[in-house]
């Protein structure tokens, strides 16, 4: 799927300048792209980096263990494939905590993480299996409370009131997931 | 609310650290062991950043979504949508940069307390960008067959936009 949306992207793109002239333009964004990506990477990679470093403090003493056993119950039902005490449930709820909050920062490492614990009881390594797709819906729908980076934008330029839009927002992204979640849901009792 | 974010990292690393070291664990040489993990993780997804932000780039220079936007305007009108705030909705499941950016041309061009400027917020806040998160998140662990993944998160993403909408219209 990533596949198609690659290449339509690229093509799509590169016709479109090609009809409209903009060739200029279009050789610009080639060659500056890749510094944007490397921009993009040492921005990611100290916080991953550290995070993984601090997670793994909490791996080595229990705690993650300790976490992943708190909220089995709840992610037990949107995850019936997961073992009982997988450390991926950690990861899982950490990610979903973190993106609640609006630390996508902070959140990425962690789903890192959990995709890998998922990744290592997954029966076809390069098929994507069912609670990864649930995950990465819960993930995506993006359950956030505290949308920081808005909040401080809309500060920044004034705004009267930047928290009013956290409730509609809360209630826009809880109706996302449940839409996600209930037609992950649907197609895998269907795929049963 | 702002308070409470700001608290949850230090409290966290605090929490994380200092139970470690009650366990008698050696909290300096599993951060290290972690942290080269990390390492491994980011070299692993960087082609695939590479390559996302290759055809992004491509296909966000090329102003073909403006493009496209125009000719369906009429009906946008008719659903009375406005039209400004369309490329964002279009661009959140693929580009977060490309949708800050231009909420911040919409703060700046008609203030963060239009209808337009909370529109912009409750998007922006209710998505993610889905098409680079799933194809950062699999490529990270070499998955191929992604199935249904894209289809239902990009269907999710509709719903939220859907209600954005909405709720805006009826809030404000």
């Amino acid at each position: 799927m990533v596949n198609y949306i690659w290449f339509f992207l690229i093509i799509i793109g590169i016709i479109y300048s090609f009809l409209t002239g903009n060739l200029d333009v279009i050789n610009d964004s080639i060659l500056t792209n890749g510094t944007k990506a490397l921009e993009l990477i040492l921005s990611i990679l100290p916080i991953i980096v550290l995070w993984t470093g601090i997670m793994r403090i909490a791996e080595d003493s229990g705690l993650l263990k300790k976490f992943a056993n708190l909220v089995e119950p709840f992610l037990k039902i949107l995850f019936p494939d997961i073992p009982k005490g997988n450390k991926a449930l950690g990861f899982i709820a950490s990610n979903i905590a973190a993106n609640m909050l609006g630390l996508g920062s902070a959140a990425t490492p962690f789903g890192l993480k959990a995709m890998q614990e998922l990744q290592n009881i997954n029966e076809k390594k390069d098929t994507a299996s069912r609670p990864m797709i649930t995950f990465l819906v819960l993930n995506t729908a993006g359950v956030t409370i505290v949308p920081t980076t808005v909040l401080a934008l809309r500060l920044a330029h004034g705004s009267t009131n930047p928290s009013e839009i956290i409730m509609p927002g809360v209630i826009a992204t809880f109706c996302s997931s449940l839409a996600g979640l209930l037609l992950d849901y649907f197609i895998r009792k269907k795929g049963k | 609310m702002n308070i409470l974010s700001k608290i949850v990292i230090p409290l966290f690393i605090i929490i994380v650290v200092f139970y470690g070291f009650k366990k008698k664990v050696n909290i300096y040489d599993s951060f290290l062991e972690g942290a080269k993990e990390g390492l491994i993780i980011t070299f692993n997804i960087f082609p695939s950043i590479i390559a996302m932000v290759f055809a992004i780039n491509i296909f966000l220079d090329s102003n073909f979504i403006n493009a496209f936007l125009t000719f369906f305007q009429k009906i946008f009108h008719f659903i009375n949508i406005p039209m400004e705030i369309m490329p964002m909705a279009l661009l959140r499941p693929i580009s977060g940069t490309a949708s800050l950016a231009i909420m911040n041309d919409i703060f700046i061009k008609y203030g963060p307390d239009s209808y337009l400027g909370r529109l912009a917020s409750v998007l922006q806040g209710c998505t993610d960008t889905t098409v680079y998160v799933l194809a950062l998140y699999f490529s990270s662990i070499g998955i191929k067959k992604t199935r249904y993944a894209l289809g239902v998160g990009l269907f999710a993403d509709l719903v939220g936009i859907t209600v954005a909408f909405l709720i805006t219209s009826l809030l404000f």
